[in-house]
């Protein structure tokens, strides 16, 4: 994984994100109070601006521009959110020398660790944290298996399908919807939608490459 | 979606920017991160009282900044918390070396964003998260209560205390008390459109009204058929002393708010109709606020906030303020 990595899958996202768009926003403005897609569609532009600026940088210092972008362009939870997985993320240990797959995938999921203490949310609990983590986990398993890459990717893809749509029958304990109580049921959360696809745009991207 | 702008990137700044030219006497506005401050800098040796949210509810926070109130205010965009370097910048300015004490309205965004500064921030700080919408429960499985209304008589009361020489632990201490000792209930007619959206939050039925909504047009407790106004002000007043408890002969502060699209002659109309609630059940209206303080864009609608009061907490709020939005004794 190298910078480039990076900023060509933001791009690739913004590509995705920006196609389901609606369906997002009509997720949030039933169940939350509409201003998620805009979130997400900011920080990746803020992301995808910074190309210039970090594309000769070691990892670490990419990660962090990164980060500190997303905290402060975007602002609500989900910058707080986003901006503690990409800080995290940067303080991976030896990240400056080279992140292959195995790297990869241990500060990805050092940092769906610290994004679930900074929101209080585990699985559950109608959140992107219901696909994060299962995704984050099934990740783990399979570079511990010594599964075939290709292998790990589509069940990620699968797994954070399955996450998203796991949603739609709970209730929710955090954040905005909470205060929907049963109202909220029957809705796919917005952020799980969003992040499901930010998940299977990069596992896709280098599934095909 | 009509509104005064002229293009939903700028709407911001553009107010932002009218709000510090017409108050220079009071505020300075500072851009990128934005944060507003006093005119004039805090003085050597007061805790600095920084509060912020997502715009939108105007006047508070930037209209409560000056003498006797806040220091700092972060405006987010609307109705998004602001971000940590916003705080962090607000901070550098406003700290004297008393500390800072954040005053935080308790939703999810804004208290990971103040969570975050907090932790980036080098000298001595405090929070209080103000919780007093009595419409949503409170419990350790939820996001709990959020904060509304009785945020303004928070920031009132604590910044009094501040001016005086109060002390950072003594000044959260205040706030965490005037926090409990309040309780609020709102409910809308209406929905509010979130400029970048460019259409309206929820739908909602000519005939109908959203029953405890919160700030941003969420979900209150259900959706009810439109009913009298005393009936409404009735209603309110029982869910927020079922939590509060104010007892016959208690002293309480009686504040109506206008969620931004209810004529000030609905919210004086609503302050009788909770005068006649309370005189019968021999509760004391020793202090009274009217008006639109904590808004929700063009939101049709209105909360009422009791605030218990004691000797303390009434020697606060009727210190002197000079802020844009509130102004007395000076």
């Amino acid at each position: 994984m190298s910078v480039n990595f990076l900023i060509h899958r933001a791009k690739e996202i913004q590509a995705v994100i920006d196609a389901n768009a609606g369906e997002i926003e009509k997720l949030d403005q039933e169940i939350g109070d509409g201003d998620h897609i805009f979130n997400v569609q900011r920080g990746i532009k803020l992301v995808i601006e910074l190309e210039a600026v970090i594309k000769d940088m070691p990892m670490s210092k990419a990660l962090n521009q990164i980060a500190m972008k997303v905290l402060s362009g975007i602002g609500g939870s989900s910058g707080a959110l986003f901006g503690t997985l990409f800080m995290t993320m940067a303080k991976g240990n030896d990240i400056d020398n080279g992140v292959d797959f195995k790297k990869a995938i241990e500060i990805f999921a050092d940092g769906v660790e610290a994004v679930k203490q900074r929101g209080k949310a585990d699985v559950g609990e109608k959140t992107m944290m219901d696909v994060l983590i299962p995704v984050s986990n099934c990740l783990k398993k399979g570079v511990e298996d010594n599964k075939d890459v290709k292998e790990i990717l589509k069940e990620a893809i699968e797994v954070a399908e399955k996450g998203m749509f796991s949603t739609k029958d709970l209730l929710a304990t955090k954040g905005r919807a909470s205060f929907l109580g049963e109202r909220a049921k029957g809705h796919i959360d917005p952020g799980a939608r969003s992040s499901q696809l930010m998940i299977k745009t990069v596992c896709e991207s280098v599934l095909n490459s | 979606m009509k509104k005064f702008m002229n293009s939903a990137d700028d709407f911001l700044k553009e107010s932002l920017q009218g709000f510090g030219a017409a108050h220079q006497d009071i505020v300075n506005c500072h851009y990128d991160p934005n944060f507003i401050t006093r005119a004039t800098p805090t003085k050597e040796g007061k805790v600095a009282l920084i509060s912020g949210g997502g715009s939108g509810h105007e006047p508070m926070h930037g209209g409560l900044v000056g003498y006797g109130m806040l220091d700092a205010a972060c405006p987010g965009f609307v109705f998004s918390s602001p971000t940590p370097d916003q705080m962090l910048a607000a901070a550098e300015k406003v700290d004297s070396g008393a500390g800072v004490l954040f005053i935080v309205k308790n939703y999810s965004g804004d208290v990971m964003n103040f969570q975050m500064a907090a932790e980036m921030m080098q000298g001595p700080n405090e929070s209080v998260l103000t919780n007093d919408d009595v419409a949503v429960e409170d419990s350790s499985f939820t996001t709990g209560r959020r904060g509304v209304a009785a945020t303004v008589v928070v920031e009132k009361i604590v910044g009094s205390l501040a001016e005086h020489g109060g002390s950072l632990q003594e000044c959260k201490a205040l706030g965490d008390k005037v926090n409990k000792n309040s309780g609020s209930m709102g409910v809308a007619f209406s929905s509010c459109t979130v400029p970048a959206a460019g259409k309206p939050n929820f739908d909602i039925g000519d005939d109908e009204m959203e029953f405890g909504v919160g700030i941003h047009g969420e979900p209150g407790r259900r959706r009810d058929k439109m009913k009298s106004a005393q009936e409404i002000t009735n209603e309110l007043l029982e869910a927020i002393n079922e939590d509060l408890k104010s007892e016959a002969n208690e002293e309480i502060l009686l504040f109506v708010n206008g969620m931004g699209g209810t004529p000030l002659t609905e919210l004086y109309l609503i302050y009788d109709n909770a005068k006649n609630m309370l005189d019968k059940k021999n509760i004391k209206i020793s202090r009274s606020l009217v008006g639109n303080y904590c808004t929700s864009l063009e939101m049709q609608g209105a909360s009422i906030t009791l605030t218990k009061l004691d000797e303390e907490l009434l020697k606060h709020w009727d210190s002197s303020v000079h802020t844009a939005a509130m102004r007395w004794g000076v």
